[in-house]
């Protein structure tokens, strides 16, 4: 029960700020709303006992990803009232397609729904239960191919994101240490011999 | 929901509904408790502090000199190439905690599978340095 209106709360919760981030004015301000949703939806994967992927979701997308956003948002430095210029002329087809989904989801919903019927809710976990070590016991021996598979799209990640934003930038002075080290004095001073002036 | 009747112990688990969530309850209570107090902190300020606006307090403040242009203005892209290496080995990061956790049960198997996924990244790794995208200039 107490579950229940926890999970009530946090969906109202999640619904509200993902709501705060296609209406809120400032690009910003929806990026903030993003992060509230994230955490949200961290609750309700705890409240499936999830705790790993909960603390996973927080830790990747709230610590990092939402800066990724900030950046992207503030580099973009986009002109929010003329990309809202054309809502009334996209409006219908715009819930056209929200029409479209809604009617997917609902029917999708409806049938998964039957289906469990027949299902007992899982027990829940015991109190020495631990999420983490049961998805580590599988995920490197069992799902071995997804997970090499994963670091390969990190690594391709990596490559792509210094492809694109990776410049050397001109007229730049840099030190070279290995030539700073290798300089002998021969190089650097010249001993001439002359007179003295004054003298003779 | 695992209503337990019968049993004095399970009092909670009867508010709870499962024992593995009570390990999180005081996360919710600190949760409801920050929430609470960040809300009546900020409202209290906004009810009982004076608000009396002039063109000059709206403005924004620059130190020194008059205001000449918006604040809001665009980052290099270095800070994004930063930022996304960040999340890349922050991944990496966070596949080697239940890898650390359940050594003992995947065994050999998941110290090579490990060595594999860390290898492959290095290479990643290796690459960006050459590059020098983790140089500033």
């Amino acid at each position: 029960m107490f579950q229940t209106i926890l999970f009530y709360v946090f969906a109202a919760v999640l619904v509200g700020s993902a709501l705060g981030v296609i209406t809120s004015r400032n690009p910003v301000h929806a990026v903030l709303f993003l992060v509230l949703a994230f955490v949200t939806s961290a609750f309700l994967w705890m409240l499936l006992e999830a705790e790993f992927l909960a603390i996973v979701l927080v830790l990747v997308y709230v610590g990092a990803v939402m800066v990724l956003f900030l950046f992207v948002v503030m580099m973009l430095d986009i002109n929010v009232e003329a990309v809202r210029g054309g809502f009334v002329r996209y409006a219908p087809l715009g819930l056209g397609i929200l029409a479209a989904v809604v009617v997917m989801l609902a029917l999708l919903a409806w049938q998964k729904t039957q289906e469990l019927n027949f299902l007992a809710p899982p027990a829940p976990a015991p109190a020495s239960y631990d999420n983490t070590e049961v998805l580590g016991s599988v995920l490197y021996t069992q799902y071995l191919y997804p997970f090499e598979l994963a670091a390969i799209i990190l690594l391709v990640a990596i490559v792509a994101a210094i492809a694109l934003t990776h410049r050397r930038r001109a007229g730049l002075k840099q030190q070279d240490v290995a030539r700073q080290v290798a300089v002998k004095a021969a190089d650097r001073v010249r001993i001439v011999k002359m007179p003295a002036e004054g003298q003779e | 929901m695992g209503v337990a009747r019968g049993h004095p112990s399970d009092t909670v688990n009867v508010l709870i509904g499962s024992s593995m969530l009570e390990n999180y309850l005081p996360v919710l209570i600190f949760l409801g408790i920050a929430s609470v107090l960040g809300a009546a902190l900020v409202s209290l300020g906004f009810v009982f502090g004076p608000r009396r606006p002039d063109s000059e307090k709206l403005s924004p403040y620059e130190c020194g000199f008059e205001a000449f242009e918006s604040a809001r203005m665009k980052f290099d892209v270095r800070y994004y190439l930063v930022a996304i290496l960040f999340i890349i080995f922050d991944l990496e990061i966070a596949f080697l905690f239940p890898w650390a956790v359940s050594l003992d049960a995947s065994g050999m198997a998941g110290m090579v599978a490990m060595a594999v996924f860390l290898l492959i990244l290095v290479v990643g790794f290796i690459y960006e340095w050459k590059k020098g995208a983790l140089e500033w200039d």
